[in-house]
């Protein structure tokens, strides 16, 4: 055997590395958080979180060693097969889970419970990889991500079946790997464009314009306001066509004012005004594209007449599609809610943890907040809390670099493979990852709405270490492979 | 797209990934350094914060007679994790407990099934409510013990042992009360009911809060910034009450050894001078270390003195419901001023009368003579007037109107804009109710003829009682009686149904009671007064005796309503307690002294314990 073949030779040393660090923080801080100053355990303590905690790293440890010792080949040969596999183990965990807090996605084993929607990540990715790195696969037009959408929706729905909404969101990170595949950027644009309107109609919808409610709120108007300056932006300065944009930009000026004017004898909903305002819009592009063959006009109309009426039913849906827990913790986000004993509980004793670490934090052992059970899930949703509290601005800072460079390190490792399965496979891990610690980072620093996903390699938790570590060893030993002779 | 533009975009993701990461550097900065909220609490180790309670609100009567105050009282509360090198053995000695005791103490503070928030860290309650000399000498010796330390409280003293239940009493805060309103602490305490709940808000004023410096073995260090970041205690806010403490001692005197109760209420303003039940306890034995104890005694006592009669129990007013009846009976033209009806006294039907007098009877003569006959016969006139109709429905919405009514005489329902906090409703039986027990079309006037005369299904409380006096005194309105000397609801009038030009027949009919009825013996003087007696049968044995009245006549400024459970006659007990009880307040002291004492002396209830 060669030294090439030598998985130890070839490893990615400096990945694990990272991994290493991020799972010893992880363990202090579960250690630090479960702590009790009456029983001052040690770290050992199989009684407490830490001890236990131990024993779920050298067993992902030992898994992640496996995982390194089996044929890289069988990953790809068996991708489809995993992925089912992980599926038919989601749906039994939903007839079989008992309910735990309000969703059935735990099977028990005996003493150990293990969340089967941790796998899923790493089969789904595996899955994805196959599919698109097949001979002569294109990610070209919408029809080219229908079997790509199906793959991610099928574990996607199972999981919400199983009443995990956060876990379930995660298969959105995909979408960053569909992107460096060659999906069109205008759909991450896009996404972004609803999130803003989602949230512009939802904040602002409550906010009337006048003393009278009955003229109409800031939520649409704003939100077709901002539909108009994208076409604006879009004709003026994209398209280089100044005359009809200023057309446009003059009737808009003049129809409001007339509006307004009018508005001194008749109630006018200003609501309406807007919708119908940019509804003419629409037309009056499409009228431009039919009769001046000014391209792709057609696009920007009809993505303003989607956001019209995406923009109209951002209420509705917020009201009616969202559970009202979910409700508040979105408006306590926006700022709508000043909750601090209800939703908003959580995160305010989480910044107000993470603020009184100031700059070199307290100690280790020593965060007042977090042990006196101030911060609620603080050894798993709210870990970082922990950090933020005794090692301060300093630790947080290096916890987060330790990511940034791990997630650099996998982009690093995906862009060097020769195979596209790997490659594949490599951005979404990078993806899955991402976005874990962005939703969960973002909710405990009250950025992102509170959303119960766990922090990679850190949160208390044995499913989620273990799946984590599989899918970022099954990386590690498809990127060894790079040097074997084939 | 070329393999190559694609394999650029790594650039865009690692861009996106490293925004997101340093957005929340950013975030960090501003929570860890710049925002200074957060730091002081970083500092929490350093800093003792040292919790003073403010003095509680002083409670005085409507002559600023001073009824409730404050007497320094003493916590010892602990910090767990600063115990150390403890000489229990003195400590228990210092506090006058067994060692056992101080053992158990120290487990139930620590067991998080009864202290639900304890934590080592912060201090928690060791033993409440101790007086200066109980703590002398642990204060002597406290250097000795480290983590113990005193808090400063206050405590409630009486300067009269009457007027309980308007007070209420204070006790310790419940997990429930902290939930729901972050200002208290484990170990605070709160009203828990009377004008003490009610009030509490004001009452309490704000906790002040001094902060300590202490180094690392706990030890007191001085004054944080020389006090200048400490947040000062605010007293709470004194509270007036529209008692006359006078008035209320001499009313619970003369119920004295009877159950029952008594209202006095000012009628122009609603103000409650007298609010008295029967049996009722010394407030003080409610305050401090003794509470538990009486309390459990208390609740335990068969004759239920936690009980507030005035506003809790609920009667048939009997013929004392008479006067209203009347007024309902002409707003609703069931009867005018000049009707008459026959009575033939012992053998009426369906009820007989209980007086003899000439017959027919006119509204005057039936009022001073309480006669049966004639109230049965004007409510069914009154009910009937439209005779029944398809389906019983115009003698059913005769009810209605006849129950509105009564309803709008503050009957049948709480007082809902008051300060008082326990009320029970009563009963004005409504259309549906009766609609069940006999059927839709199974009801007549004949059917529910006790109503007429006060008995049956109504339930009057004495303070509704007192209440219906008031509206007679003002010919037609009423402001909710309430006890709070400075407050608003003279703004807010209660008028009824019944229109003005009604209350002069009425007031008259009474004011034969005093001068020509049962009420006669007990008129003061030359006052003119007017007033009603009322002999209820009822389930428990001997009838209540119930006494409304108000006066004087031409300018009222005192209307009242007295119940003595299982007395007898109304003439008998209830109206001399209401005569005295009015000569108190209108004159300032009680000319007939003999007649005070005969009444207060008699023990009718021998289950009612002596104060």
């Amino acid at each position: 055997m060669s030294k090439r073949d030598n998985v130890l030779y070839a490893l990615d040393w400096l990945a694990v590395l990272y991994f290493l660090l991020l799972v010893t923080m992880g363990w202090l801080s579960v250690y630090g958080s479960s702590y009790d100053f009456d029983f001052e355990g040690s770290i050992f303590d199989f009684e407490q979180r830490s001890g236990k905690q131990f024993v779920w790293i050298i067993t992902a440890f030992v898994l992640g060693g496996a995982t390194l010792l089996l044929d890289h080949r069988i990953f790809n040969y068996f991708a489809y097969i995993i992925y089912f596999a992980v599926i038919l183990l989601l749906i039994l965990t939903i007839f079989i889970a008992p309910e735990i807090k309000g969703s059935r996605s735990w099977l028990v084993l005996g003493p150990v419970s293990f969340q089967p929607a941790e796998l899923a990540k790493m089969a789904t990715s595996l899955a994805l990889a196959k599919y698109m790195s097949q001979y002569n696969y294109k990610l070209k037009t919408w029809k080219d991500l229908i079997p790509l959408a199906l793959i991610i929706l099928l574990p996607f729905t199972m999981i919400i079946l199983q009443k995990e909404t956060g876990s379930a969101l995660v298969f959105v990170a995909f979408l960053i790997m569909l992107y460096r595949e060659g999906m069109k950027g205008t759909v991450l644009l896009l996404l972004t464009l609803a999130i803003v309107l989602f949230i512009v109609g939802i904040k602002y919808s409550i906010v009337p314009i006048t003393d009278d409610i009955n003229n109409g709120t800031w939520g649409l108007i704003m939100a077709m306001g901002l539909i108009l300056i994208i076409q604006f932006v879009y004709a003026f300065f994209f398209n280089h066509h100044r005359l009809a944009a200023l057309i446009l930009l003059g009737g808009i000026i003049v129809s409001s004012l007339i509006m307004a004017l009018l508005n001194k004898w008749w109630i006018i909903n200003f609501d309406y005004v807007a919708i119908i305002i940019t509804g003419v819009s629409v037309l009056y592009w499409l009228i431009i594209e039919l009769f001046k063959r000014y391209k792709k006009y057609v696009y920007i109309a009809l993505i303003s007449f989607v956001s019209i009426g995406f923009s109209y039913a951002a209420d509705f849906l917020f009201n009616k599609m969202l559970e009202p827990h979910q409700q508040i913790r979105i408006k306590v986000l926006l700022n709508m809610e000043d909750d601090l004993t209800g939703a908003g509980y959580n995160v305010n004793q989480s910044k107000i943890a993470i603020g009184s670490g100031g700059f070199l934090g307290k100690g280790f052992l020593n965060g007042t907040q977090t042990k006196l059970k101030y911060v609620p899930e603080q050894d798993t949703d709210f870990i970082f809390c922990t950090v933020g509290e005794e090692h301060g601005f300093i630790g947080s800072v290096l916890v987060l670099l330790v990511y940034w460079l791990l997630l650099m390190r996998i982009l690093a490792i995906a862009e060097r493979q020769r195979e596209d399965f790997h490659r594949i496979y490599a951005y979404c891990v990078a993806s899955i990852l991402f976005f874990h610690l962005m939703i969960n980072v973002g909710m405990v620093l009250g950025l992102m709405p509170v959303i119960g996903i766990p922090l990679p390699f850190f949160s208390y938790g044995g499913s989620s270490l273990w799946g984590f570590t599989i899918m970022l060893f099954i990386l590690l030993k498809l990127d060894a492979s790079r040097l074997e002779r084939t | 797209m070329t393999n190559n533009t694609l394999q650029n975009r790594r650039w865009i993701i690692a861009g996106i990934f490293s925004a997101f990461i340093l957005l929340y550097i950013i975030r960090l900065f501003s929570l860890q350094i710049i925002e200074t909220k957060y730091k002081a609490g970083a500092e929490s180790n350093a800093l003792l914060k040292k919790t003073i309670f403010p003095p509680r609100g002083l409670i005085y009567d409507r002559n600023n007679t001073l009824l409730v105050y404050n007497k320094p009282a003493y916590d010892i509360v602990l910090i767990m994790r600063e115990i150390h090198d403890l000489d229990t053995l003195s400590l228990c000695e210092s506090l006058n407990i067994t060692k056992s005791r101080f053992i158990e103490r120290i487990a139930e503070i620590k067991d998080r099934r009864l202290n639900i928030g304890y934590s080592s860290y912060t201090p928690q309650v060791f033993m409440t409510q101790l007086n200066s000399e109980d703590i002398a000498t642990f204060q002597q010796n406290m250097y000795k013990y480290h983590g113990f330390y005193v808090q400063n409280r206050t405590l409630r003293e009486y300067t009269f042992p009457n007027a309980a239940h308007i007070f209420g009493s204070i006790g310790e805060v419940s997990w429930n009360d902290i939930e729901k309103d972050s200002y208290y602490r484990q170990g605070d305490y709160s009203g828990r009911d009377g004008v003490e709940y009610t009030y509490e808000k004001s009452l309490r004023g704000k906790k002040g809060i001094e902060i300590l410096l202490r180094d690392s073995k706990g030890r007191i260090k001085g004054k944080y910034r020389d006090g200048e970041m400490d947040d000062p205690p605010v007293a709470g806010s004194n509270l007036q009450l529209t008692i006359d403490i006078q008035l209320q001692r001499i009313g619970e005197e003369l119920l004295n050894g009877k159950i029952g109760s008594a209202v006095a209420i000012e009628p122009k303003t609603g103000e409650i001078l007298a609010m008295i039940t029967n049996p009722g306890y010394d407030p003080s034995i409610l305050v401090g270390r003794v509470r538990s104890k009486n309390y459990t005694s208390l609740v335990t006592d068969p004759t239920k003195p936690l009980m507030n009669r005035a506003t809790q129990a609920t009667y048939s007013p009997g013929s004392t419901f008479k006067p209203i009846q009347a007024l309902a009976c002409l707003e609703l033209g069931g009867i005018t001023e000049k009707t008459m009806f026959g009575c033939s006294g012992k053998v009426s039907t369906p009820i007989k009368c209980t007086h003899s007098h000439g017959s027919p009877v006119t509204l005057l003569n039936a009022i001073e003579q309480s006669c049966n006959p004639y109230f049965w016969q004007a409510f069914r006139s009154t009910i009937e007037k439209d005779g029944y109709g398809t389906k019983n429905v115009l003698f059913k919405d005769n009810y209605q109107k006849w129950a509105d009514v009564m309803n709008s005489f503050g009957l049948g329902q709480r007082f809902e804009d008051t300060d008082i906090y326990e009320q029970q409703r009563g009963n004005i039986p409504t259309q549906n109710y009766f609609n069940r027990y006999f059927g839709e079309t199974g009801w007549r006037a004949l059917t529910i003829r006790s109503l007429s005369i006060g008995q049956g299904e109504i339930l009057i409380t004495p303070l509704q009682l007192a209440n219906t006096m008031a509206i007679i005194a003002n010919s037609g309105y009423y402001i909710t009686p309430h006890l709070n000397k400075n407050d608003t609801m003279l703004l807010r009038k209660h008028e009824t149904a019944v229109d003005t030009s009604h209350f002069a027949i009425v007031n008259e009919g009474m004011w034969r009671v005093f001068e020509y009825g049962t009420g006669r013996y007990h008129k003061i003087d030359s006052l003119s007064m007017c007033g009603k007696t009322g002999t209820v049968q009822n389930n428990h044995g001997k009838d209540h005796s119930l006494f409304v009245g108000f006066a004087p006549r031409e300018n009222p400024v005192i209307a009242i309503a007295v119940v003595v459970e299982n007395a007898g006659f109304g003439a008998t007990w209830a109206a001399p307690i209401a005569s005295l009880m009015m000569e108190q307040y209108i004159k300032g002291y009680i000319k007939r002294k003999d007649l005070f004492e005969r009444i207060s002396k008699a023990e009718l209830n021998p289950n009612v314990k002596k104060r």
